[in-house]
Parts: structure tokens; C-alpha cells; sequence
């Protein structure tokens, strides 16, 4: 069985990892606006703690002069970075919409994988000292048939019972 | 009228302490066996009476309240400052939530109200019940302090107690606050912070006392179940409330006040789901005893972080300076709460451990391990402005881009979950069963990658990843699958039954749920979950464009036309308003007229837009008068299209539904077989037996 169900594992990644390549093989490339696309990854300076390219307040101070000079940047042919740095230099670190990949801001961005790495793999080594794996495992049926012990053999059953298919969700 | 809040909540305060100190101090007498000059158990009765007559106090403190602001009692500063005379009645009343103390004062209420149903409802079990009450107290005598010294509603005027004039009218409600969800989503959110109290509360109660079995959680589960249901529409109301009312076209900025909501639902989900483990094989105890001390702590925190000032929040109307108080309060939950565990830990050992790593066990696990992480990175994206700043001295803005990038993966994760979880079976599985499982969910979800590719959706553009498109699409399959697996299951059932009992699909579908309502309302709850997902991922395809409209000049969105075809004025006593006159197209026919507004409100001179929003299953057409520019004189439209909105708020229904059929007791299967004709009676299969 485990041999099975390791090649019907195998085999669904590797469908899904070629699917996921075709997908994006396929990618149609139709003209995404750098404007918009930039102006997504800067706040609005006015307070309204919007992003810059949904921030939609008539008058807003800033909004306009930002977008500007975001428009001038692309027309100057700046590189993506070169704009952002050139609004950090402007308005702090705090213009950006989400901390970078540089530095001790790095961390924003590692640390939940990490816990998430090192949670589930805590997960896995808890279930494998339980004997989840490595053929450890056995059926209740066959423990409640094993043990010689009659109240034992109830309590499995009891478990057996209560944990059966009827259980709830 | 003030002078009666005030005495209200000072008599609440001395009630709830008495609640705490006698319950505690009969508890403890109880506990040791020790003699005293009073029985115990009187006083623990003389305790649960005063948490009773307390509910009165507070309840005449939040009456007081209400009826100033309904008769303009503009003495009283906090009626001054978020109240006028022309404010709409509906309105009066969310002027009880619309401030810090306000909002204080129902939440000191509904706790109040929560404990005299629980205390109501003592006898089901006296000294459980008499330990969540008197720790219930506990938490009832911080916020009474809170509003008695240092955020009192009822305090008055400087000047009028100096002898001045009463002003002749108040500064008005938050334009933001004057919209119809206004006056039920804080109440809503705020039965879900507050409810969460009750399984703490009863948690803590059973662990003090060393409560024998898992009686507790059977006894909570109806109570988290529906402080859940409040939370998630709380949440699901904001969400719509910010979607209508601030006009950028989407319902969730991930906003630390959004996040604050958003984590302890997120805990709180994880309980739901662990707690069966403990319930039903005596399982992780301890981790369910720390969910349960996390969603409440998780709540306070939410309004530690946001009314502290410690991270800033489009919600700035309700900044004061008593974070330090909730920071104290907090911490000594926390004492209270480790202190606990560490004494009475061997009272949470488990009884049995996981023997699969695929199995139902395993699936709430990893459920849970999901939902924390999740948890984790809200609360972590929350707190990293204030380490940004402590570390290298800078502050950082952690906004959407961030959240959608490690937030959204992780919650496409869960969703798999949801699907697969309830396919496995308890114990251990098959090969075989793995594969009669998940064969259609598979299925369906490569068809649908294919026809999300046929219809146009591409994840890759311009030679980069287009992570909206690349999420949408694993959503809209994921989903897909899920659905399909939960379909199937419920066909399973259904066809069992229809064969047994000589039904219909129909009918038999029916009968499966009601025998077994909380397996089924759970799934119901499933389901909707992932149609909310699929509305969330519709977000990838949003639309917009904005212009200035003189009359007669259209605008084109997706297939609609729009057509300027007049802007009009009105004015009443709260507000003066402009608003366009848009007729829409679509294939040169008109279909409707639309009229996005603009108001003025007099009493806080504040502007405020009113967005004009027509749904469809497939999408919304979301418009919005930005207002006129100075220099033309003519009005800024706003148009927005985004795709599969309305499934967010169709799949709260079914969410609320699936809720309340889990809460429904399933027929017995005594009762059940009362409802087959006698003739048809046979041998239920094990699969369809009642219970949960």
C-alpha cells in the first residue's frame, strides 16, 4: 500500500508541476500598465492609508503629485527600483506599501514561512513519534483482536465504535 | 439623566466585585473542603445573584446613554461630540458604539448580558457554571473600571459644569458611521469578541477545577458556535460596510482594525475544529485549552493595538489613551492563565494519540497548524511597523501587497484542507479509499484549469507572474474540487438513504442532514466558506476607470456604456447632497439608471460619498461620485467592475445557514425511524446513524 500510494503521490506532482509549467507557458502578454502596477506598491501620502493607486479622495493632497511623479519616472525610462527609491528618498521608508527584501525588512517576509517550515514540521515528527508512520499503525480492529487484556480489548472496541465512520464531522 | 449612567455603572462595579470576591472566595472554601461561618454554596449563590443584578446596572448605564442621545442631552460631552438633533433615530442608537466609551459601555453590556444567561442557566451544572461566572466577573469588573475612572461616558461639559450654556446642537455622527450596516455590524462584532468570554471563561472554570471528561466542551459548543456565527458576520457586515460607504472599490485593506477582527476568528475557527478531537477521542486538550486563552486574549489585543495608538488605523475615531489599561489587564490574564495550566496540567493529558499521518485526526491538525500561521502572519505584519521601528529605528508600512503575497497561499492551503479533511477517514486510510475519494475532486479540478484557461484567465503577463491571475485561477480549481468532494459526500449519503427509504434525492438529502446536522451544517459551512472564496478571487479581474463627465459624455466599462444624463442637489436637515444621473448600456439597450451621490453633512462639516452599486452573480458595477473639479465644474466618476462580489455575501448565507443547521440536535435515531413508514423501516447503515 505504500508503495502504491507513494507512486500515486509522485505521479500527482508531477502532473501538477508540468499543468502549472503549461499554464504558464501559455501567458497571453497583454500590456500591463507600470503606472498601475507601481502605484499599487506605494501608499498615499495624504494619511488616508490607501494605496496610491486606490486612493480616491477629490482634492487629496498628495495624490496627484505622487502619481506625477511616478509617470515622470517611467517616461525617464527609471527602472522599477529606481522609482521606488527615488519615492523613499522623497518620503521615507513608510511611502512603500510593504516592507522590502533588504536588511532587517527581510524578515517581515521569512519569518511566517519559517514558523510555517518549522510548525509543520514539528507537526509531522509529533505524528511520527506517535507511530503514525513506519507501518506502526494499526487498525482498532486488529488491536481489540491482539490485546489479551478484556478491558483492553473494551476500551478499543469503545474507541473502535465512537470513531467510526457514523462519527460526526 | 447622566448622573443616573454614572451611578449605574458605579453600582455594576461594585456588583461585579462582590461577584468576583465572594464566588472566589466560596470556590475556593468549596475546593478545600474547609469550614466557614457561611455555607459555601450560599455564597457562591449570593455571588451568581449579584453578576444577575449587575446585568441591571449596566443595563440601566447603556439606557441612559441611548435616551441621551435620543432627547439631545448635549451636557454630556461623549452625546455632544457624536450625536445631533437631526440625526436619523437608527443612527441614535449606533451612537452608542460610535465612540471609545460608547463602545465601551456595550461591551460591558453584552458581557453583562452573556453572564445572565449563563448564570441564568446554572443549574445544568452549579459549579462549572459558578466558575465561569465568577471568572466572567473578573473581566467584567476591568471593564467597569475602564468605564467608571478612565473613559467614562457620562461625563459632562467642562463648561456646563462651570456654570455655561448647553450647546444648541451636537458635532453629529462620523459620516463614515451613517450607513444602514453601521447599526448592526459593531453590535455584531462585538457579541463575537465578547462571546468568546463564555468558552474561555469555562475553560479556565474546568481547568481550576479539574472538570472530569470533556462535559464542558459539549456544554460551550453551542455558545462558541454562535459567537462564531456573530464574529464571522460582524466581519462579513465591515466588509460590505467598507465596500459601500469609503468608495476605493474593494472591502478588505487589511487595516490593523480589519486584522484585529480578523485574528481571533481565525483562532477561534481552529477551536471549532480541535475541540472535536478532544470531544470525541480525548485528544489535544492542552492545545485547545491554549486556542480558547489565545482567541480571548486575541480580542483584547486587537483593541490594545488599535485604541492604544500603537499601530495607526484608518478606525483613528476610536483612539484613546487606555491601551495601557488593556496592556495591564491582558497581562495579568496571561498569569492567570499559565499559572493555571502549569498547576493543573496533568489534568490535560491525552488520552490517545494520532496513528496516521493521513487520516481525520491529522486533517485537523494541519487545519489548525494553517489557521495559526495564518493567525501568526496577520499578527505579524501587524506588529512589524512597531519591531521595524525598535530594530533599525525606521518605520515600515506593512499594507496589502504584503499580506497578499504571504497571506493569500497559506488561505488557499486551508481551503485544500477544507476539502480533503472531510474525506478522510477517522483513524487511518486506505490507498484504495484515498482514491475513490479524491477521483472526482481531482477531476474537477483539472477541468475547471482548463476551462479557466479557455475563458482567458492567464497567470503569466508580460513575461513575469501575474500573482492575481495565478491565485484566482488555483482558487477558482481548488474550489472547484472542494466542492465537487463535498457534493459527492453528500450524494453518498443521500443515494444510502433514498435506497433505504425509498425517497427522493431530495427528500433523502434533507433526512442525511437532519440526522446528522452538525456533520452536514458543518459542511454546509464549508461550502460557503469557498464560495466566498471564489468571490475573493474575482478580485484578480477588477476593472476601473475614472473621468470627468460632462452631460451626455459616456464612459465604457466591461460591456456597459455610461451615460451623463443630469446631476441634481437635495438637502435635508443631516446633510446636503449632489449626485449624477448615469443611464448604463449594454449592447446599445439601457438596462438601468444609476446615481452615485455625494454628501455633505452639516453638523461635522464633513463630505462623505454614498456609492451607487448595481450587483449581478457575474459581476458589480461599482460607481462613484469622486465630486466636481474646481476648474471645470464638471463631476469626477469613478466606475469600478468587479467580477463576483455578490458570492462573498451569498456565501455568508450559506455559512449562516450551515451554522445553524450544525446547531439544530440531530434526530435521534429513535425519532428518525419514527419518521419512516413502518414498511420501509430498514436497518439504518452505520454511515447514516444520528449523533455527532
Amino acid at each position: 500500500m505504500a508503495f502504491h500510494a507513494f507512486r500515486f503521490w509522485t505521479r500527482a506532482v508531477e502532473i501538477t508541476a508540468l499543468a502549472v509549467a503549461i499554464c504558464f507557458s501559455m501567458g497571453a502578454s497583454t500590456p500591463t500598465s507600470r503606472l498601475n502596477t507601481l502605484s499599487h506598491m506605494l501608499m498615499c501620502q495624504c494619511g488616508c492609508a490607501q494605496l496610491l493607486g486606490e486612493c480616491d479622495h477629490v482634492g487629496c493632497p498628495d495624490r496627484d503629485t505622487e502619481l506625477s511623479m511616478l509617470s515622470t519616472g517611467i517616461a525617464a525610462g527609471m527602472t522599477d527600483q529606481q522609482i521606488l527609491d527615488s519615492f523613499v528618498a522623497k518620503y521615507g521608508a513608510t511611502v512603500l506599501a510593504a516592507p522590502t527584501t533588504k536588511g532587517f525588512d527581510l524578515v517581515a517576509w521569512v519569518a511566517p514561512f519559517a514558523v510555517f517550515a518549522a510548525a509543520l514540521l514539528g507537526t509531522i515528527l509529533l505524528i511520527r513519534r506517535w507511530g503514525g508512520l513506519g507501518g506502526k499503525a494499526h487498525s482498532a480492529a486488529t488491536l481489540v483482536a491482539e490485546s489479551s487484556d478484556p478491558a483492553d480489548r473494551e476500551r478499543l472496541e469503545r474507541i473502535r465504535r465512537e470513531t467510526g465512520s457514523d462519527g460526526g464531522f | 439623566m447622566a448622573a443616573f449612567g454614572s451611578f449605574c455603572l458605579l453600582i455594576a462595579l461594585v456588583l461585579a466585585a462582590y461577584n468576583l470576591v465572594a464566588g472566589s472566595v466560596a470556590l475556593r472554601l468549596i475546593a478545600t473542603g474547609r469550614p466557614a461561618r457561611i455555607s459555601p454554596e450560599r455564597l457562591a449563590d449570593t455571588a451568581r445573584r449579584a453578576g444577575i443584578a449587575g446585568f441591571i446596572a449596566v443595563s440601566g448605564a447603556a439606557f441612559a446613554l441611548v435616551w441621551a442621545a435620543f432627547t439631545n442631552d448635549f451636557s454630556i460631552t461623549y452625546i455632544l461630540e457624536h450625536s445631533n438633533r437631526a440625526l436619523p433615530i437608527p443612527y441614535k442608537f449606533a451612537a452608542l458604539w460610535s465612540g471609545q466609551e460608547g463602545s465601551l459601555l456595550l461591551w460591558a453590556w453584552l458581557l453583562g448580558t452573556y453572564g445572565f444567561i449563563l448564570r441564568l442557566r446554572h443549574k445544568t451544572d452549579v459549579k462549572l457554571y459558578a466558575y465561569a461566572g465568577t471568572i466572567l466577573a473578573g473581566v467584567q469588573v476591568f471593564f467597569l473600571l475602564i468605564l467608571n475612572f478612565a473613559a467614562p461616558p457620562f461625563s459632562l461639559l467642562p463648561g456646563y459644569v462651570a456654570g455655561g450654556a448647553i450647546p444648541a446642537d451636537g458635532n453629529g455622527l462620523n459620516p463614515l458611521l451613517q450607513y444602514p450596516e453601521m447599526v448592526i455590524h459593531p453590535p455584531m462584532l462585538y457579541l463575537g469578541y465578547v462571546g468568546f468570554s463564555v468558552p474561555f471563561a469555562f475553560a479556565l472554570g474546568a481547568l481550576m477545577m479539574r472538570y472530569p471528561g470533556e462535559k464542558w466542551i459539549r456544554i460551550t459548543r453551542a455558545w462558541t458556535m454562535v459567537t462564531w456565527l456573530f464574529l464571522t458576520c460582524g466581519i462579513f457586515l465591515g466588509m460590505h460596510w467598507a465596500y459601500a460607504v469609503l468608495g476605493w472599490g474593494g472591502y478588505w485593506g487589511w487595516d490593523p482594525v480589519e486584522n484585529a477582527s480578523f485574528m481571533p476568528w481565525l483562532t477561534g475557527t481552529a477551536f471549532l475544529h480541535s475541540v472535536m478531537m478532544q470531544e470525541r477521542k480525548g485528544m489535544m486538550k492542552s492545545w485547545n485549552v491554549w486556542l480558547i486563552f489565545s482567541t480571548f486574549l486575541l480580542t483584547m489585543l486587537g483593541t490594545t493595538l488599535t485604541r492604544g495608538g500603537l499601530v495607526s488605523s484608518v478606525h483613528a475615531f476610536a483612539q484613546s489613551p487606555i491601551g495601557t489599561w488593556f496592556v495591564v489587564f491582558m497581562g495579568i490574564v496571561l498569569a492567570v492563565c499559565i499559572f493555571t495550566y502549569v498547576l493543573q496540567r496533568s489534568h490535560l493529558h491525552t488520552e490517545h494519540h494520532l496513528e496516521s499521518l493521513v487520516s481525520r485526526e491529522s486533517s485537523f491538525l494541519f487545519n489548525n497548524l494553517v489557521l495559526l500561521t495564518a493567525c501568526f502572519v496577520i499578527l505579524w505584519g501587524t506588529l512589524f511597523p512597531i519591531i521595524s521601528e525598535y530594530v533599525q529605528g525606521t518605520k515600515v508600512t506593512v499594507g496589502a501587497p504584503f499580506y497578499n503575497r504571504v497571506a493569500v497561499p497559506i488561505g488557499l492551503f486551508l481551503v485544500f484542507l477544507t476539502g480533503v479533511g472531510p474525506l478522510l477517514p477517522w483513524r487511518a486510510t486506505s490507498f484504495k479509499a484515498i482514491k475513490r475519494n479524491f477521483v472526482l475532486p481531482v477531476i474537477a479540478l483539472w477541468v475547471t484549469v482548463i476551462v479557466c484557461l479557455a475563458v482567458g484567465v492567464r497567470p503569466w503577463k508580460d513575461g513575469a507572474l501575474d500573482s492575481g491571475s495565478f491565485y484566482a485561477l488555483v482558487a477558482f480549481s481548488v474550489s472547484a474540487a472542494v466542492l465537487t468532494a463535498i457534493a459527492s459526500e453528500f450524494l453518498r449519503g443521500a443515494s444510502v438513504i433514498a435506497r433505504q427509504t425509498r425517497r427522493n434525492l431530495f427528500a433523502a438529502t434533507w433526512l442525511l442532514m437532519r440526522r446528522n446536522t452538525r456533520r452536514y451544517g458543518g459542511y454546509l459551512v464549508h461550502i460557503g466558506v469557498v464560495v466566498v472564496v471564489i468571490g475573493l478571487a474575482g478580485t484578480a479581474f477588477n476593472q476601473s476607470v475614472e473621468s470627468e463627465m460632462g452631460l451626455h459624455s459616456t464612459m465604457r466599462i466591461g460591456p456597459y456604456t455610461l451615460e451623463q444624463v443630469g446631476a441634481s442637489q437635495d438637502s435635508n436637515l443631516n446633510y446636503s447632497s449632489e449626485f449624477a444621473m448615469l443611464d448604463v448600456y449594454q449592447g446599445g439597450k439601457k438596462i438601468y439608471q444609476i446615481t452615485p451621490e455625494r454628501r455633505f453633512y452639516l453638523a461635522s462639516g464633513q463630505p462623505q460619498t454614498m456609492v451607487a452599486i448595481h450587483s449581478t452573480p457575474e459581476w458589480d458595477l461599482y460607481v462613484v461620485y469622486e465630486g466636481t473639479n474646481p476648474d471645470t465644474g464638471l463631476p469626477i466618476i469613478k466606475a469600478f467592475l468587479n467580477p463576483l462580489v455578490g458570492w462573498i455575501w451569498f456565501g455568508l448565507v450559506v455559512i449562516v445557514f450551515g451554522t445553524f443547521v450544525a446547531l439544530v440536535p440531530s434526530l435521534t435515531p429513535a425519532t428518525a425511524a419514527l419518521r419512516v413508514p413502518a414498511a420501509q423501516a430498514a436497518p439504518m447503515a452505520p454511515a447514516l446513524k444520528g449523533g455527532d
